[in-house]
This record gives C-alpha cells, sequence and structure tokens, in this order.
C-alpha cells in the first residue's frame, strides 16, 4: 500500500497539473458537502431590488436577474452537478462494466448481445437521445440520472469489454481453472479486480462528460427545472443578459462548469498514470 | 580476419537516471572488433550485454547518459558523431538485428517495401530498380518464392521468415558491421540453427564483422571467434571460445559454464552460481562487482580492478584469476 | 501396473473458420486443422516423461487435453484406470480429480495474477481443491512455500515484486500444495537465467523423489529434458514421430526429425555447428493433411516413395523404443 502511495506522490509531484487538479477536486467535493453552509447568501431568496448588479464586493460574482446572489448559488448547484454526474456514472459503470466483462470474457452470444444493445445507443447522437429520454419520461432528477447513465454506459461496456478479452487466454486464468474455480468466479475474482483501475480511470475521464450532460440538458430546458441552482440553468438563464451588458451571470456558472470539466480531465490522466504508466502519452 | 579494428571500445560508462536511483549499467567496458571477426557477448540478464549494443548504435534510451569512453569505428568518433552522421551510417555501415522480429517490423507495410525503402535511402538505387533488388535481398536469405512473399505482410509469415526479412535488410547494403541482439532467442532451435548458419554464412561473404548478443553460452560457443563475458555491467574476460570454455580464467565464467546444462553433463554436474546481481544503484559498489559473491575473494579485490593479458588474445579482469 | 496416465488415440480437430460469405454459407464440412493426432503414450506412477517439439507441433494442445482444460474431439484418457474425459472440460473443475493433475506453466509471471499475493495464488487451491480450512490454510502454505525454497517473508509480496526465479517457485508451490500425482510442466524454466534454472531444475527432481510424484516435462530444449526425464516424447505436427528412454533416444535418435532437433542444438564444440542436419522449408499445413502421407515429408532429408503413399505408424524398433517412420536409423544402421 505505501508502495502505491509513494507512487502516487511521485505523479502528483511531477506533474503540477496533475496536483492543481487534485486540489480542485478536493475543492469541488468540499463545496458539495459544505456547500449550503458555505453560501453567504441564501440561494433561492430573491431581491428585485438588487437585480443585476455587477461583482462588487457585496456580491462578489453579482446578482441575477431575480436578485440572487450568484455565487451562493453557483456553490450550492456544486452539490446538484456532482451529485447528479455521480450518480449517472456509478450506474453506468456497475451494469456496463459488468455487461461488457461477462461479454469480452464469455465472446459468443453474450458479446453479440452485448454488442448490439451498444451499437444501438450509440447509433443516436447522444446527446440527442439524452433529450428524448427525458423529454419522454419527464423533467425529474432522477430520469436526468438515467438518461446520462444510459448514454455513458456504451463508453464502460467497450472499456470492459476489451479488457477482459486480453485477460481471457492469460495464464493466471488457466491457472484459476486448474484450481477449480467456476467460470462465474473466474469472472468476479480474477478478471473484475484486474480491469478495475482502468475503469476508475474511465470513471473520472467520463464524471467531466456527465457534468457537461446534465448541464447541457438543463441548458435547453430538459432539465433541472427552476429556480433550482445548478449551473446549466443559470447560464441559460444568463445568457439571455448577455447581450445587454450583464455577462457576470452566465460567465460564473460557466466558468465554473469549465474548472470542473477540466478537472476531472485532467484528475482521469493524473489517475491514469498513477494506476498504469504504460498508458501515459 | 584482418587485423584493423574495426570496432574498437574504450573504458565506456554508461548510467541510467530513473526514478529511484542512477543504475551503473555499463562501466569500463572495452574491447575492439576486426573485420570480419565474430564476438559474442555473453551474460545473463541485468549484465549489460543489450546497453552495450545500444549504445554502440546510438539507440540508447533517453534516459541513459554515457558518461565515460569512446566507441570508434572505422576511425569514426560515434559518441561524438551528429545524429545526422549516425543516421547515414545506421543501416550502410553498421546494421542492427533484433529479439523480436516481428515487432521490428513495420506491420502494415509489405516486407518487400520495407526492404526497398532501405535501398533507395541507403544504397542510393533508383525507386525504378529497388523492386528487383529487393526481391533479390529476399532470395539470399533463402526465402522461398520471393516474389509472392515480397507482397506478404509481417503478420502472415512465421517467426523465422520475419527474422530472415530482417537480416535481409539489416545485410541490403552490406554493412560493415552487424550487431544481433539475441536474434534467434523465441525461435524453434532448429529454426534457430538455420538462422544462425544463414548470418555466419552472408557474414564470410560480405567479409562482414558481427557482434552476437546472447544469453545462451552454447550458441556463442558454435557461432563466434571471440566470447566476451559480461557480469553487472563489467566485461570479466574475453578469449576466443575454444579457450573459454576449455580453460576460463574468470570465477564467473566457470561457473556459468558449470550452470549449462550441456552434452554429458548430469543434474548433478550442474552448479548454482551462488549470490545475486548487486544492485547497480548504490553509490559504494566494489572495483569488482563480482566479488561479494565469489568464493575465491580475498583483499586484493577491493583495490582497483586489473585486466590482466594472457595472451592470445584472452583478457581478465581479475585479482585472482583461476 | 495401471499406468498412472493412459492415453489412447487422442485427437484434438479445430474447425477452420472460413473466410468469405460464400464459404460460409455453402455448407461444406469445414477445413479441419489437426492440432493433435491419434496420440497414443502412458506414464508409469514415479515416472518423469519428456515432451519435445518445435511450435505448431501441438504439445500446448496437448497438454491442455491431459490437463482437461480443453475436451478432445476422440481418444481417451485415463487417469488411475479412471476415464477423464467422460467429464466435460467444463465441469472438471468440480471433479475429485481436478487435484491429483495439475501444471506448472512456462511464464510463470503471467501466471500469476498480478493482484494476489504469493500467499493468496498458493492458497487458492489448496482452499478450493484441497479444502483446507482456513485455519490451516497458512500453516499448509507456508510448508510449502518452505519445501521450494521460498522464503516466508515473501509471501507477502505481489508478482512484480518478486525476481524469475521466486515467480517460478510461487508456480510450483500453487501446483503442488493439493498434493497432486501427475505434474505437467510446461516449459518451466525457458525465461529463467541459466543459474536460476540450475536451481529449480533440482528443486523439481527433490520434489519429484519427496513427494513421489509424475512429470511430463514439455521443452524445446533437449539438453534441460535430458537432465530430468526418463523417457521422452517427440512430436511433431500433432503426431508422436519417436518415444523410448531418454539417453537411448539423444545418443542414437531413430527418425530424421529426431536427429534433426539433435543436431541443432549446441554441441559446445567450436565451430563445431556448421555441419549440422539442416531442415529446410517450412513444416506441412497441419489443415486437413493428407492422411497417406507422412507428416514429415517434404522436410525430412529421406523421403522415399513409400512415405507419400502410406502414412508409418509408431512401431517398435527395439526394447522399449518407437518410431513412426518408414525407413527408422539407428546410428547409422536401418532397423
Amino acid at each position: 500500500m505505501s508502495q502505491a502511495l509513494r507512487h502516487a506522490r511521485y505523479v502528483l509531484g511531477e506533474n503540477p497539473v496533475t496536483a492543481i487538479a487534485f486540489a480542485l477536486f478536493l475543492l469541488l467535493l468540499l463545496l458539495a458537502v459544505f456547500g449550503p453552509a458555505l453560501a453567504p447568501y441564501d440561494p433561492l431568496a430573491s431581491a428585485t431590488t438588487s437585480a443585476l448588479q455587477s461583482p462588487s464586493a457585496r456580491h462578489w460574482f453579482g446578482t441575477d436577474q431575480l436578485g440572487r446572489d450568484i455565487l451562493s448559488r453557483i456553490i450550492v448547484a456544486t452539490r446538484l452537478d456532482l451529485g447528479i454526474a455521480g450518480a449517472s456514472v456509478i450506474l453506468a459503470f456497475a451494469i456496463g462494466a459488468l455487461a461488457g466483462t461477462a461479454a469480452g470474457y464469455f465472446g459468443g452470444w453474450t458479446d453479440r448481445l452485448v454488442g448490439r444493445a451498444v451499437d444501438t445507443v450509440m447509433a443516436f447522437p447522444l446527446f440527442v437521445l439524452a433529450m428524448g429520454i427525458v423529454a419522454a419520461l419527464g423533467n425529474t432528477i432522477t430520469n436526468i440520472v438515467y438518461a446520462t447513465a444510459i448514454i455513458n454506459l456504451p463508453i464502460y461496456a467497450r472499456v470492459a469489454r476489451s479488457e477482459a478479452n486480453i485477460r481471457r487466454e492469460a495464464g493466471y486464468i488457466e491457472a484459476a481453472r486448474l484450481s477449480g474455480n467456476g467460470e462465474a468466479r473466474i469472472l468476479l475474482a480474477h478478471i473484475l479486480p484486474n480491469i478495475l483501475p482502468i475503469m476508475m480511470v474511465q470513471i473520472s475521464l467520463t464524471l467531466g462528460y456527465a457534468i457537461l450532460n446534465a448541464a447541457g440538458l438543463s441548458f435547453i430546458g430538459l432539465g433541472v427545472r427552476p429556480p433550482t441552482p445548478e449551473w446549466g440553468i443559470m447560464v441559460a438563464e444568463g445568457a439571455s443578459f448577455i447581450i445587454s451588458g450583464e455577462w457576470w451571470c452566465a460567465f460564473f456558472p460557466g466558468v465554473a462548469l469549465m474548472l470542473a470539466v477540466f478537472c476531472f480531465n485532467l484528475l482521469g490522466d493524473g489517475l491514469r498514470d498513477i494506476v498504469d504508466p504504460r498508458m501515459r502519452t | 580476419m584482418s587485423d584493423i579494428a574495426l570496432l574498437e571500445i574504450e573504458d565506456l560508462a554508461v548510467e541510467f537516471r530513473t526514478r529511484s536511483g542512477t543504475v551503473r549499467a555499463l562501466e569500463r567496458v572495452g574491447f575492439s572488433l576486426s573485420r570480419g571477426e565474430t564476438l559474442g557477448i555473453v551474460g545473463e540478464s541485468g549484465s549489460g550485454k543489450s546497453v552495450t549494443a545500444f549504445a554502440i548504435m546510438g539507440i540508447l534510451d533517453a534516459a541513459a547518459r554515457v558518461t565515460a569512453g569512446r566507441i570508434r569505428f572505422g576511425g569514426l568518433d560515434l559518441l561524438a558523431a551528429n545524429e545526422k552522421t549516425l543516421q547515414e551510417m545506421r543501416g550502410r555501415e553498421l546494421a542492427m538485428i533484433f529479439q523480436n522480429p516481428r515487432a521490428a517490423l513495420n506491420p502494415i507495410r509489405p516486407i518487400g517495401r520495407q526492404i526497398e525503402d532501405i535501398l533507395i535511402r541507403h544504397a542510393n538505387v533508383l525507386p525504378a530498380q529497388a523492386r528487383v533488388a529487393a526481391i533479390e535481398k529476399l532470395a539470399a536469405v533463402n526465402i522461398a518464392d520471393p516474389e509472392r512473399r515480397a507482397r506478404a505482410y509481417p503478420f502472415e509469415l512465421s517467426g523465422g521468415m520475419c527474422q530472415r526479412v530482417m537480416i535481409a535488410m539489416a545485410l541490403a547494403c552490406s554493412p560493415a558491421l552487424l550487431v544481433a541482439d539475441e536474434p534467434t532467442t523465441g525461435l524453434d532451435v532448429t529454426t534457430q540453427a538455420v538462422i544462425m548458419d544463414l548470418v555466419a554464412d552472408l557474414a564470410r561473404r560480405q567479409g562482414m564483422a558481427s557482434l552476437l548478443i546472447t544469453h545462451d553460452l552454447g550458441l556463442a560457443m558454435d557461432y563466434c571467434d571471440n566470447i566476451a563475458v559480461m557480469h553487472a555491467g563489467h566485461i570479466v574476460e574475453i578469449a576466443p571460445a575454444a579457450t573459454l570454455f576449455r580453460a576460463p580464467c574468470h570465477p564467473y565464467t566457470q561457473k556459468l559454464i558449470a550452470a549449462t546444462p550441456r552434452p554429458n553433463a548430469r543434474l548433478a554436474d550442474l552448479l548454482a552460481i551462488p549470490g545475486g546481481l548487486p544492485d547497480l544503484r548504490r553509490n559504494d559498489l566494489p572495483p569488482c562487482r563480482y566479488s561479494a559473491r565469489c568464493e575465491r575473494r580475498g583483499k586484493d579485490c577491493d583495490t582497483p580492478l586489473r585486466v590482466v593479458d594472457l595472451g592470445a588474445g584472452h583478457r581478465v579482469a581479475c585479482q585472482y584469476p583461476l | 501396473m495401471t499406468p498412472l496416465l493412459a492415453v489412447d488415440e487422442l485427437e484434438k480437430h479445430y474447425p477452420v473458420v472460413a473466410r468469405g460469405l460464400i464459404s460460409r454459407f455453402a455448407r461444406k464440412k469445414p477445413a479441419m486443422l489437426h492440432a493433435v493426432d491419434a496420440v497414443s503414450f502412458a506414464i508409469a506412477r514415479g515416472e518423469t516423461v519428456g515432451l519435445v517439439g518445435e511450435s505448431g507441433c501441438g504439445k500446448s494442445t496437448l497438454v491442455r487435453l491431459i490437463t482437461r482444460l480443453i475436451d478432445p474431439t476422440a481418444g481417451s484418457i485415463s487417469f488411475d484406470g479412471l476415464d477423464t474425459a467422460a467429464v466435460p472440460a467444463r465441469r472438471f473443475g468440480r471433479s475429485a480429480l481436478r487435484r491429483r493433475i495439475q501444471m506448472v506453466f512456462q511464464d510463470a509471471e503471467g501466471s500469476l495474477n498480478p493482484r494476489f499475493t504469493a500467499f493468496d495464488a498458493i492458497a487458492e487451491p489448496a482452499r478450493r481443491l484441497a479444502r483446507i480450512p482456513r485455519d490451516a490454510l497458512k500453516a499448509r502454505v507456508e510448508e510449502v512455500a518452505d519445501l521450494t525454497g521460498l522464503s516466508r517473508e515473501l509471501l507477502g509480496r505481489f508478482p512484480h515484486q518478486l525476481s524469475g526465479g521466486q515467480k517460478a517457485r510461487v508456480g510450483i508451490a500453487r501446483a503442488i500444495v493439493v498434493e497432486p500425482q501427475l505434474l505437467v510442466l510446461d516449459e518451466p524454466t525457458s525465461a529463467l537465467d541459466v543459474s536460476v534454472q540450475v536451481v529449480i531444475l533440482r528443486l523439481l527432481d527433490d520434489l519429484k523423489r519427496r513427494l513421489g510424484l509424475s512429470y511430463l516435462f514439455v521443452s524445446h530444449d533437449l539438453n534441460v529434458v535430458r537432465l530430468l526425464c526418463d523417457r521422452v516424447l517427440v512430436m511433431y505436427l500433432g503426431k508422436i514421430v519417436e518415444s523410448g528412454p531418454a539417453d537411448a533416444v539423444f545418443a542414437n535418435p531413430a527418425h530424421p526429425y529426431t536427429k534433426a532437433l539433435l543436431s541443432a542444438i549446441p554441441t559446445f564444440e567450436p565451430g563445431g555447428k556448421r555441419s549440422g542436419l539442416r531442415l529446410v522449408g517450412e513444416p506441412r499445413s497441419p489443415i486437413d493433411p493428407a492422411p497417406s502421407v507422412c507428416r514429415f515429408y517434404g522436410r525430412c532429408p529421406k523421403g522415399i516413395e513409400r512415405c507419400a503413399t502410406a502414412m508409418p505408424a509408431l512401431t517398435a524398433v527395439a526394447p522399449a523404443r518407437q518410431v513412426a517412420c518408414h525407413y527408422p536409423e539407428i546410428g547409422g544402421a536401418t532397423v
């Protein structure tokens, strides 16, 4: 274990950008957990008298069209955005990894079935598919999670499938059969633990995409409903004010989105370096 | 075998910078090779034999640093030469074949084309004539039906054939020196014999010198004029093949021979070599890196190592040679 | 006395997948790759039999058939009188015979799960096959580690933290922890340095005597086979072409292929190589081979008319020696 930590510290030390991403990730996590307590103002409290004020000492990020403090809304939205992204990624991972591993390991009909299902999902422009699912099922947070999970399934299934396929003929798998393991046990106890590290990297990389998805759906009105603070909605609402010069309404939530996605992508790269140095680009 | 030294290496030292320290991979490595001579470099894993080969070709890893020594090839100082000069030399005067033949060939280009590339680049062959020349080269390495095979991709060929293709590519410009890094490891023993015979035959016909890097002492004995034994980055002994086997002078050479399965030796006759390789990252390595494992260790072993010349091309680096 | 392992007319044929749309729909009988063809031999208790042959000769397939990782297409395998082919490979893991036939792999590193410690790797078969309860497991693993010369502190390490020799020992320990009777060793030392190889070979020899094991020792290195084996089988393109006591076969090979193999190995005489017997050309195709043509015909330095019209059968040419050749020669004299 300590060797893994030493390796982790080395990677973080070698690559300052990864260290920054890691720090940012911790910050986001902090905001997600303690958000409402840290926000200076009530994110839902509207005060039309102080609407559309530019960033000042009182409101660091300014106020929006209903006089709500944008900084507070951004902080509180962290929990929702990360939550949606996290839940959908975990769901996509659980189903996709299992299906993909089974497909890669058993081959034959399992592979064909999973392959066709994945192909079907990927045949659609993924965002449009998410839109369609949410439109059909309704604008609730659960449905957003389902939709985002479905469109992220294929990538996990594919990675799991190719990793399982490589390992299927490995020496230690034959040795496991000689040790009396049945096929199911081999899948769970030998193959899965070995592909988990690579899947973890994939999780981190997809988290960024999932956040964008959730924000994108909200942006077009198919996501979270107002007045719930969420980065995507905030950008959508703020977009109409850019022309009239009130840039801060869309800018700050946009920056928050960008930083979060950036953070997860860099984290994914760093994780990959920690987990498997051979995959380094 | 002429007396003019084609390749002269003096006092070569190479280090690798790694996460866990600096590995002193080679130290005071020196030998020379004449035109037409075949020298075998024999050692176990970690002995530095491949590093030596890569240093000669100038293809060491980016983490490597040559900290001392000179490599002179036909009068040219290879370590001081710039990359452009080296690129001219490689393929034309200096060629190398590698351990995994399939991995050394471009998988998406037919093998005939790969040979043509070399001929056009280094032998000044006109593109119009390159195809015929390439087929000739394939025939020279005894590939049957060379016209058809020239259109094949590496994955369609067996390991032995890929190795022949690599030899054809290496020898296309009749280089003066061929460096062969474990060329037959992974090939069947019958294929190995055929490939080695081929290389020996072509070397003799073209007057080419060759450097054979191998862990297989038996192979070196069969195909090399002289053999250099390496241990932990040092050359411990150099001698003509027959002398090395009959009368080794370095304790490690003797132990290596005793551990190698050979005809007429029973399991009880084979001896293990005690101890293990020293950690090459240490700053306090003794002058003789074998001394920690050596049964003949004496107080002189802590003094700087000297090379004893026993005459007739036999040299040993030991304070207490056998 | 029933032999420990008796293989009779064992066959493994693989259908060659047709390429191209037309042939797929043509419903012709697919071409078959004859990986193992009509192989028969036996291993007695306590005997060490060597299996030599080059790539493509079918020894890996034969090994997987014997260890019941795959099923034969024809023929029988009896272990201690019991028909092992009766239990399909898929279910063999649960059979009582599983623990009696074990294997040591060529690539020790690849045969160890990178996420298992040495202890886990050795304990797994002990738990699953020998059903050793948890509290007795540690003692048993340590016992076997001592037997194989693996120091106990290495048991907590992962494969990438072990040297080549240590990994080899873990592989051997894992194979013997369930007290098998037949151990199949698939090139166990080919990836090791020469000095480590001696130690491991000595260990295998020692274990054989102490635990009363029988070995099927597969190797392409004839010098190594000579050291450990009582008898040797030579395979070529799916068939056994020669069998007999190791010393006799190496001193006086009867089959031309065995002769070629022996003359290809290093002689340790300087310059001695340049005069050996060499095989030219490529081996015949193992796909749908002509049933009445000797597999070695075309590459064989002899090659007489009869070789192209009748498949030579494995017949006795001397006490305990069998050869599949129409014109076998022992020491220059036709037998």
